[in-house]
């Protein structure tokens, strides 16, 4: 029982010294968002300066709202390239799909870096402008992938018949795919959109050599910065803030809406 | 429905201009010469040449991957035992857990890496320290994440067959949960590998000017020197390696379970 008890003390504290590592740098963005002064050593005192400073600096508001536009186009174009390409991959013959997901996967194995140095290659050699369109066109590109790697094997468990019925009842093949395909899959499109739209959000890579002058990511912006802002920390602090905020509604609504159904079923 | 594989015509088009043909322009730029005029190449295989034989492009290929394995094994060691303690929570516990590690990864990875340079700032750890601490921290949730997938597959039912025929919690561990987790190991290994060889952000923030891995060679030649049949060249180099190496990781996966 005393030995039990022990591993147990061994076990939590184990996992807790994990998490203060992994959230040792996340507390001190935060923490030095606040600061008075200008280290990021020394903490001198409260202020909120810093918040106030990062809505003047137009280049890093710029670099937020270009990361944003970004991450959005990229996701829904590619959820939906990634969906309509899943759906006829899984009709197609078994040759074909298997070298499609072969060439599919490269981007996912690949260093980040063979896969940016490729698209810039290819850009440059059809004399195509590097700039925003470029950097959009990049992000399609490695975020189609995973859209479809998250798609496929959904589909691929669907019952074939019930589509088959659709269309024998005289639905179009349109009306098949929109009534009876799509919506069974719903749920790995959205996985497939949020693995899309966070792996948007996270590239420095590609975009690094994939933009053309003036147009910054918040990875570029940072990247770029020769001395250390504590703008930069109020920034990550307002990030921090909103994923924390998404993930706990995300997590919270399946957990109400189980509660909502569990009363109404008595 | 059988029309339906129509729809995939577009995508296949796609991947060949956005996969095949970037690939094929790194092949075409790392065996040519630097100032080709277009349709009159030059093929060679100097770029290679000339990678293989200056020490200083060996020596940076080996910190990468001497960087690289130490991260790896050390994320292996200290994502394992956590990936069971964490398998060994109750439910409950364990979502929190899992949430708790997933969240930092939603943060952009290069404000965590432009925090530890502030943490790092005023100590004496040396540039390869700092980057290994740096990429310690980036890749541990992966490694922590995949083997815990694989560790909440078993069946309970095989360690408490163990039990009833006499293993202990050590042996039962030694002779079911660890073989069984190995698929989860090896995608863990490939995941902080792969990034870790080829990363060039964390030892450029947190290792100063000086500290050059492989992929920073490779952006000094596209960005900085502008020789990118050379660039080319290198990254095919690494990019190969990374091949031979999770073959090698794979072959070895194989060899265990045949034991």
């Amino acid at each position: 029982m005393k030995e039990r008890r022990l591993s147990k003390v061994f076990s939590s504290a184990y996992l807790i010294v994990i998490l203060l590592f992994i959230y040792l740098p996340i507390g001190y963005l935060v923490l030095f968002s606040f600061n008075e002064g200008k280290s990021m050593t020394n903490f001198s005192g409260f202020s909120l300066k810093w918040y106030e400073g990062m809505f003047q600096n137009r280049m890093m508001i710029e670099s937020i709202t270009t990361t944003l536009i970004v991450a959005v186009v990229a996701t829904v174009v590619s959820t939906v390239v990634g969906t309509v390409a899943a759906i006829g991959l899984s009709k197609a013959k078994r040759l074909v799909r298997s070298i499609v997901m072969e060439v599919n996967n490269l981007p996912v194995m690949n260093p980040d870096i063979v896969t940016a140095i490729g698209l810039m290659l290819l850009f440059i050699s059809v004399k195509f402008q590097l700039g925003m369109v470029s950097l959009i066109l990049s992000h399609i590109s490695f975020c189609t992938p995973y859209v479809i790697l998250t798609v496929m094997p959904k589909l691929r468990q669907l019952d074939d018949n019930v589509a088959e019925a659709a269309l024998d009842l005289g639905a179009t093949p349109f009306k098949a795919l929109t009534k009876v395909i799509i919506p069974q899959i719903y749920p790995a499109i959205l996985s497939g959109a949020l693995i899309a739209f966070s792996m948007s959000l996270d590239d420095f890579v590609v975009s690094y050599f994939n933009t053309g002058a003036g147009i910054n990511t918040i990875s570029m912006y940072v990247y770029s910065m020769k001395r250390y802002n504590l703008s930069v920390n109020a920034m990550s602090t307002l990030i921090v803030v909103t994923v924390t905020v998404i993930l706990i509604l995300v997590n919270l609504i399946p957990w109400i809406k189980d509660k909502k159904t569990k009363k109404e079923e008595p | 429905m059988k029309s339906f594989f129509r729809m995939s015509y577009p995508y296949i088009l796609w991947i060949i201009v956005f996969i095949v043909a970037p690939m094929f322009m790194i092949l075409l730029y790392a065996v040519t010469r630097t100032g080709n005029e277009t349709l009159t190449f030059t093929f060679t295989l100097d770029n290679f040449a000339r990678f293989f034989s200056d020490p200083d492009f060996i020596r940076v290929l080996l910190n990468s991957l001497r960087i690289a394995l130490f991260t790896t094994v050390f994320c292996l060691l200290i994502g394992y035992p956590a990936a069971l303690l964490i398998a060994n929570l109750s439910e409950k516990a364990q979502t929190m857990m899992l949430m708790l590690l997933t969240l930092p990864m939603w943060i952009n990875m290069l404000l965590k890496t432009y925090a530890w340079r502030g943490i790092l700032l005023n100590t004496d750890f040396d540039s390869e320290f700092k980057v290994f601490i740096g990429m310690v921290y980036d890749f541990l949730p992966f490694m922590i994440i995949q083997i815990h997938t694989a560790i909440a597959k078993l069946d309970p039912n095989l360690l408490v067959a163990a039990y009833d025929l006499g293993a202990n919690r050590w042996k039962s561990f030694l002779k079911v949960t660890l073989p069984l987790s190995v698929p989860g190991i090896i995608s863990g290994i490939t995941l902080v590998f792969l990034p870790a060889v080829s990363s060039f952000v964390i030892p450029k923030m947190l290792g100063g000017g000086d500290y050059v891995l492989i992929g920073n060679l490779i952006e000094i030649y596209f960005q900085q020197t502008g020789d990118w049949n050379f660039g080319s060249a290198i990254s095919l180099i690494m990019a190969l390696i990374i091949i031979l190496a999770m073959w090698a990781t794979k072959k070895l996966d194989r060899g265990a379970q045949e034991d």
